[in-house]
């Protein structure tokens, strides 16, 4: 792994609750809690962690849609919570976002063609014949024929309208792409083509992946490493191959062992966690994960675990390993 | 990579058969109702622009040997008490009607929808502020504030414009305001702040394009409403002053006939009040329907 593109220190997000007629703050949704992470240039960093762990809110706000609580995040070396608003647009150009719906993230007034040239437009990048030829390529290095860019998002499938996502994204030559969820809302078949577009793309521009998503089997396909979250917490980091093949937390083996075998003849022992995601307005003490842990002891009712190289490039927050 | 290329052909094959939207004007037009209100409203320009051009007869002339004439060759729809020709008074009196109605409703379409995207888009104290004054304004009966601002002000066609527009932009603020809190929230505007659109680009090609529709048939509708309230405001004799005539004025004039059995003083300006309303929302009507068959 070569030079690295983001660091992120302690990120949080907390969404004030508000109540009552004055609206005070009664209290804060730790969405995102501590993010503590190194992403290298050329590589896909894999997030997983199960609905309302804060995986989308993180990277939202690595790259300020949500603007961040509090922390750093430093992209080429430097921090873009410094940036002013002229400054963070201009840094925009660098990193883009691919979003989980394709049905609601495309501007049903826009023909394609607009949809794609905008982001040419907002950054005065071209003339107008040298935007079009770009548009054209686009489509065409995403899959999809060139002369649809006179036509309206309506008129496309979910698989189509999330490659017209991916190209919108590119068209500024980023560096950093957030893909949040950006198979989860579409049919298995066409997932495939998708991801495959997405790994055939980091090669030939040169991207580097944060790649945010709850299906374990494709997160493990495209990532390097993979992040395990929970309620807006780090669990665990590893590469891939080591994730899968010695799991050391406790919640990452029970994600694991919840991943179906295509062979009906293994037999596998199902980890099944007891109760609900406690509420992030109201995150358990000590561990957040003890009150789900068939593991819990007294000490991770108590004391936070710290966030540790367990193995080499292994890292893990829990007590026990 | 061979096999994924085919899929691809296959997926993009079945999208050819597209569901063929009928257009905007083909949905607007498909009802007879709306069709009606477009006659009816066409009648009614020609009628007041059209007309003096073929019928050349001053309005504001009075024939003091002919007062309270019924119609007759000379007069074809009869004279009022002051020997006014009341044919020629109603097309001059369209005339006034409906400029001030279509602009106090673009005043009001433009105002309302520019004040409602500021407070949606600005949101705390801001949104609550701007708000809160549509709502102070809105509990004032609206009569109240259109006399008062007639008495202050003398009106002439342009004041008379603004006064209409003064009360009517409230309720096109508010729906701008809930268009904007809703589109606020879509995916699409998220991802044009990604790529570093500008507020100002975002209002006009993301959230304004998309509510436009919601808007232009609220304000179709205001411009029977700003009719209405200017013949009331006549009717009052708080109107454009005279000679003027409208069609309001026209029909508190004929009051005092009423037990003559006077109806061409009565009858023909109710009527033509009566036509623009129904005209005017007949075509808001269709334009609801047109609009709010979202596609998606």
């Amino acid at each position: 792994m070569s030079e690295v593109l983001l660091e992120v220190k302690n990120l949080k997000k907390h969404f004030p609750i508000r109540k009552g007629f004055i609206r005070r703050t009664a209290g804060y949704v730790r969405a995102v809690d501590g993010i503590d992470l190194t992403v290298y240039a050329g590589e896909t960093l894999g997030v997983v962690g199960e609905s309302g762990c804060g995986k989308s809110t993180m990277g939202r706000s690595l790259l300020r849609l949500v603007e961040p609580t509090s922390g750093q995040i430093h992209f080429q070396g430097k921090d873009i919570m410094k940036l002013s608003k002229s400054q963070m647009r201009d840094m925009r150009r660098e990193m883009q976002i691919v979003f989980q719906d394709p049905y609601a993230s495309l501007n049903p007034r826009y023909t394609i063609g607009q949809t794609l040239s905008e982001p040419m437009e907002i950054h005065h990048l071209h003339n107008s014949t040298a935007r079009k030829q770009r548009v054209q390529s686009m489509l065409e290095r995403v899959g999809l024929d060139p002369s649809y860019s006179s036509r309206f998002p309506h008129e496309f499938s979910g698989g189509q309208r999330q490659r017209i996502g991916i190209a919108r994204a590119l068209v500024l030559n980023p560096k950093l792409m957030i893909l949040d969820e950006p198979v989860a809302a579409l049919d298995v078949s066409v997932q495939s083509q998708v991801i495959n577009l997405l790994e055939d793309l980091q090669q030939d521009f040169n991207l580097t992946y944060i790649f945010v998503a709850h299906d374990l089997s494709v997160v493990k396909h495209i990532s390097n490493r993979i992040l395990v979250m929970y309620l807006g917490r780090m669990m665990e980091l590893a590469s891939s191959n080591d994730l899968f093949a010695d799991p050391l937390h406790p919640y990452t083996r029970a994600l694991l062992s919840a991943v179906p075998i295509p062979n009906p003849r293994v037999k596998r022992e199902r980890i099944i966690l007891q109760g609900d995601l406690p509420s992030p307005a109201n995150p358990p003490k000590g561990c957040v994960f003890h009150t789900r842990c068939p593991l819990a002891q007294d000490v991770c009712r108590e004391k936070v675990p710290e966030w540790r190289e367990a193995k080499h490039n292994h890292m893990v927050a829990c007590h026990l390993v | 990579m061979l096999n994924s290329t085919i899929f691809q052909e296959e997926e993009l094959q079945q999208e050819q058969v597209v569901y063929e939207r009928p257009g905007f004007m083909k949905r607007f037009w498909r009802s007879g109702t709306t069709k009606l209100g477009v006659f009816l409203l066409l009648f009614l320009v020609l009628f007041s622009f059209v007309g003096p051009l073929v019928y050349r007869k001053s309005a504001i002339a009075t024939h003091l040997l002919y007062t309270v004439q019924g119609p007759s060759a000379r007069f074809p729809l009869g004279t009022d008490s002051l020997g006014h020709n009341i044919l020629a008074q109603l097309m001059v009196g369209g005339q006034s009607s409906l400029e001030v109605g279509f602009a106090a409703a673009i005043v009001t379409m433009i105002f309302g929808t520019f004040y409602g995207m500021v407070s949606g888009l600005a949101g705390g104290w801001v949104d609550s502020l701007m708000m809160r004054i549509v709502d102070v304004i809105l509990a004032i009966p609206s009569i109240f504030i259109l006399l008062f601002l007639n008495v202050v002000f003398q009106p002439n066609i342009w004041i008379m414009i603004l006064v209409l527009a003064s009360t009517s932009w409230l309720g096109v603020s508010r729906l701008a305001r809930g268009e904007v809190l809703a589109l606020k929230n879509m995916v699409y505007v998220e991802a044009a702040k990604a790529l570093g659109a500008r507020v100002g680009r975002v209002m006009f090609r993301y959230m304004l394009p998309n509510f436009i529709g919601t808007i232009l048939v609220a304000a179709t509708l205001s411009i029977a409403d700003s009719i209405l309230a200017m013949a009331g405001l006549s009717f009052l004799g708080l109107g454009l002053p005279p000679p003027a005539p409208n069609w309001g004025s026209m029909l508190s004039d004929s009051l005092n006939y009423m037990f003559q059995n006077a109806w061409w003083m009565i009858y023909p300006p109710g009527l033509c009040i009566l036509i623009s309303q129904v005209s005017i929302n007949l075509i808001g009507d269709g334009l609801r329907g047109a609009v709010e068959t979202r596609q998606r």
